[in-house]
């Protein structure tokens, strides 16, 4: 006999419930795989919880093209308007903060009111980093006192694509604790969720598709992180990579691959309960130097 | 009537080369465990200028062992107040012995006088000036409350700035806490091993900085070095590649300074008399052995001919010859090696279609040499505009709007650098915020300064060298 997913049992008010198919996000758009494939996902105490995409190679492939078209716009974007945009994200969570608490309890099997914190957490990280926007280039830019009559000055950009392999663990909060520091500098992001964990992932580009991030900026794959992190790892159109959600002994030969187009890579296990430092903000900038000449 | 040139010759008597090199480990100099040795030559003349000891793997443990024991012992221990103070002093005697340095660093490389006493010398003594005053800073730096040090550097630096890029490494890294092993290239060791010596007249403690002559087998050994904790790397792309496969995985510190293939913009408007400077800086200073050179020049079309003509009269003027005579624009090629790379690059130009020009002048029958290059008619395509020659080769493209100029210069992997010529300031700052480069000249080329941070965008490597940005290449924060 198959097994049923949750809730497929006709509960006693006689309604059957409607489920949630749960796909990628690539360029705005909620396809399924293009490989017709799916995975079960199942709750921290083995409960079948829902059939997620299994993202292919060729899924990873169009989520990068979608960022690539995506990033220019982004980036030229305001600061401040990157920064309302990131803000409007946290509002967002915090109107459906009962379904992500659902969602994390389900995932990592916390109780609901470790749940409730996590998501009130992962909202307020989302706020932290929506006002970095406008405030980052002015704490990491510089003016240059050069000897010469020159004007100099270095200001932070953004490095492109980045791809960034989320935390195994922590599905919402470590998950929006990587993603905003990318986007919110001007980044546009593939996202390899949680590969045991990705619901929360898929709710938050739910979220990301009702809330002015625009489409491309933000990318999420669900699948196997094993199968994604070479293709993004060696893509020559991604610029940066955080593996730091990627399994220690799978690192190396994802930094080898990297190395292809010498793209920055990170790895940063943080707490993410802790307020997070400047880390993850500084990796995935470039910083551009500008002389000129001072006269009349 | 013609005026010509008596010629102005540098004395090279202020140098003593000795017969034979040492490695300097330790704050000694010492002969290679691995008993072998290289000759380096003056590019210009052929001539053998000394031997040189190269360092094996069993060296490499000596000295980074040395370094580990500096950093655990007085250097670490050292107050950053202190630590400032032997930069301070490396960078006066750096001064003091300017023409000295000047006259060793054309001898072994080949570029004019007037480049290494204007240029290299002076921004290397200012490099160690202006890390000094970071060393009991650094807290402020903007990196966290207390940032500290790597550990053990190892630096591998090219060819083309020895000792400016030995600088570079060598007081970012000291300054920060960190004790150095730097290799300098093959070709030009002397001003690095000058410097060891200027090294320890400073009384800097041994084991601090040691000086690893060797070739690429030297450098893989360094990299290779489990006692290292960070690696900085100057050099080609391919090599910096490499090196980034080998550290992978290792958790080690990594900053590359790579290669590039500079986009030089100059638009109607701009001013011409200035811009064929720039042009000229931007692509033959130093023989175009510059990783950020101007190598392409974007020409927008209505001033696209009378440029180049105002270029190639400018170009006329140029002096090839003598590195060591004081008029001299343009020196040798530093290596038998390059020049080969250089001339097939050049070959490869004129069989894909594009038009070679250069200005009559006679090359001297000894030595490596290469004459001032442009060509024009090239297309995006073309081996020249896409592969970086690192010799004095100009490829002439045009433009005809500033978003096709935009697209051009940034249709590379590289972004190191990139210059725009315009009167127009809104222009400009456009161009800046579009250009994928580390490094933006408005209306000048080719400056220099160790308060301004250098390196580059996507495959002309990361991290930064300069300002308060560098610091961060050697600090763990």
């Amino acid at each position: 006999m198959p097994e049923r997913l949750p809730g497929a049992e006709r509960p006693r008010s006689g309604r059957l419930e409607v489920h949630k198919t749960y796909k990628l996000f690539i360029g705005g758009a909620f396809p399924r795989s293009e490989s017709g494939r799916s995975y079960v996902v199942s709750s921290a105490g083995g409960r079948r919880l829902a059939n997620a995409a299994l993202a292919s190679r060729k899924d990873a492939r169009d989520a990068v093209a979608a960022a690539r078209a995506a990033q220019p716009a982004w980036a030229s974007s305001t600061a401040y308007n990157r920064g309302q945009v990131v803000y409007r994200l946290a509002e967002m969570l915090e109107g459906r903060a009962a379904q992500f608490a659902a969602s994390v309890a389900a995932a990592e099997g916390a109780t609901a009111r470790a749940s409730r914190r996590i998501v009130a957490a992962s909202i307020d990280r989302l706020v932290w980093y929506a006002g970095w926007a406008d405030k980052f280039a002015q704490v990491v830019g510089s003016s240059n006192p050069v000897a010469g009559p020159y004007f100099n000055f270095t200001i932070p950009e953004p490095t492109g694509v980045v791809a960034v392999l989320a935390p195994q663990v922590s599905s919402l909060l470590g998950l929006v604790s990587v993603l905003a520091p990318v986007v919110v500098t001007g980044n546009a992001a593939v996202v390899v969720a949680s590969e045991a964990r990705p619901l929360p992932a898929v709710t938050l580009a739910e979220v990301a598709a009702t809330s002015d991030v625009p489409a491309g900026v933000v990318n999420v794959l669900t699948g196997r992180t094993g199968e994604l992190a070479p293709v993004l790892a060696g893509h020559m159109d991604v610029g940066a990579l955080d593996i730091s959600g990627a399994a220690p002994d799978a690192r190396p030969d994802l930094e080898r691959l990297a190395a292809g187009n010498l793209k920055r890579v990170l790895v940063l296990e943080e707490d993410w309960a802790a307020v997070p430092s400047l880390r993850r903000l500084r990796a995935f900038v470039e910083v551009k130097t500008v002389w000129h000449p001072v006269g009349i | 009537m013609s005026f010509t040139y008596a010629p102005a010759p540098e004395s090279r008597e202020i140098v003593t080369l000795q017969p034979s090199y040492d490695l300097f480990v330790n704050g000694d100099f010492v002969p290679a465990l691995s008993g072998r040795s290289f000759s380096t030559t003056n590019p210009a003349t052929e001539e053998p200028l000394a031997d040189v000891a190269s360092a094996g793997p069993e060296d490499v443990d000596r000295a980074v062992a040395a370094a580990r024991a500096a950093f655990e012992g007085p250097w670490g221990k050292m107050r950053g107040s202190e630590r400032a103070k032997f930069l301070f002093r490396i960078a006066r005697v750096l001064q003091e012995r300017a023409r000295e340095f000047a006259v060793l660093e054309t001898l072994d490389n080949g570029k004019p006088i007037r480049e290494s006493r204007d240029v290299d010398v002076p921004l290397a003594a200012a490099h160690f000036f202006y890390h000094a005053g970071w060393a009991d800073k650094l807290e402020h730096a903007g990196l966290g409350p207390a940032p500290r040090p790597l550990g053990v550097a190892g630096q591998i630096i090219p060819w083309n700035f020895p000792l400016l890029m030995a600088a570079w490494k060598l007081a970012p890294a000291l300054a920060a806490g960190n004790t150095c092993v730097l290799k300098p290239a093959e070709t030009t060791p002397l001003s690095a091993l000058l410097l060891a010596r200027v090294c320890q007249e400073a009384d800097l403690p041994p084991g601090v900085v040691n000086v690893l002559t060797g070739a690429g087998d030297t450098g893989a050994a360094l990299v290779a070095h489990r006692g290292v904790d960070k690696i900085a790397f100057t050099g080609s792309t391919e090599v910096g590649r490499e090196i980034a496969r080998a550290v992978a995985g290792t958790g080690r510190r990594l900053t590359l300074e790579l290669g590039g293939k500079g986009a030089n913009i100059v638009f109607e408007d701009a001013p011409i008399d200035q811009a064929v400077e720039g042009i000229v800086n931007g692509i033959f200073f130093n023989q175009g052995h510059v990783c950020c050179a101007g190598s392409r020049l974007l020409a927008q079309e209505p001033i696209a001919e009378p440029l180049l003509e105002r270029l190639r009269q400018r170009l006329d003027t140029l002096r090839l010859g003598d590195p060591l005579d004081k008029n001299t624009d343009i020196g040798a090629i530093n290596s038998k090696d390059q020049l080969d790379k250089i001339r097939a690059l050049a070959d490869s130009g004129e069989k894909e279609g594009a038009g070679r020009w250069s200005p009559p002048c006679r090359l001297p029958a000894r030595g490596y040499w290469f004459p001032p290059t442009i060509f024009t008619n090239v297309s995006q395509s073309h081996r020249i505009a896409k592969e970086e020659i690192f010799g004095p080769v100009l490829s002439v493209l045009t433009f005809r709007t500033p978003a096709e100029a935009v697209a051009k210069a940034n249709n590379t992997p590289y972004g190191l650098s990139a210059g725009i010529w315009t009167e127009k300031g809104s222009r400009i700052l456009w161009m800046a915020q579009q250009l994928e480069a580390g490094v933006v000249w408005a209306n000048t080329f080719n400056r220099f300064d160790p308060a301004s941070p250098f390196g580059g965008y996507q495959e002309s490597g990361f991290g930064r060298e300069g300002g308060r940005h560098g610091l961060e290449a050697y600090l763990d924060a």
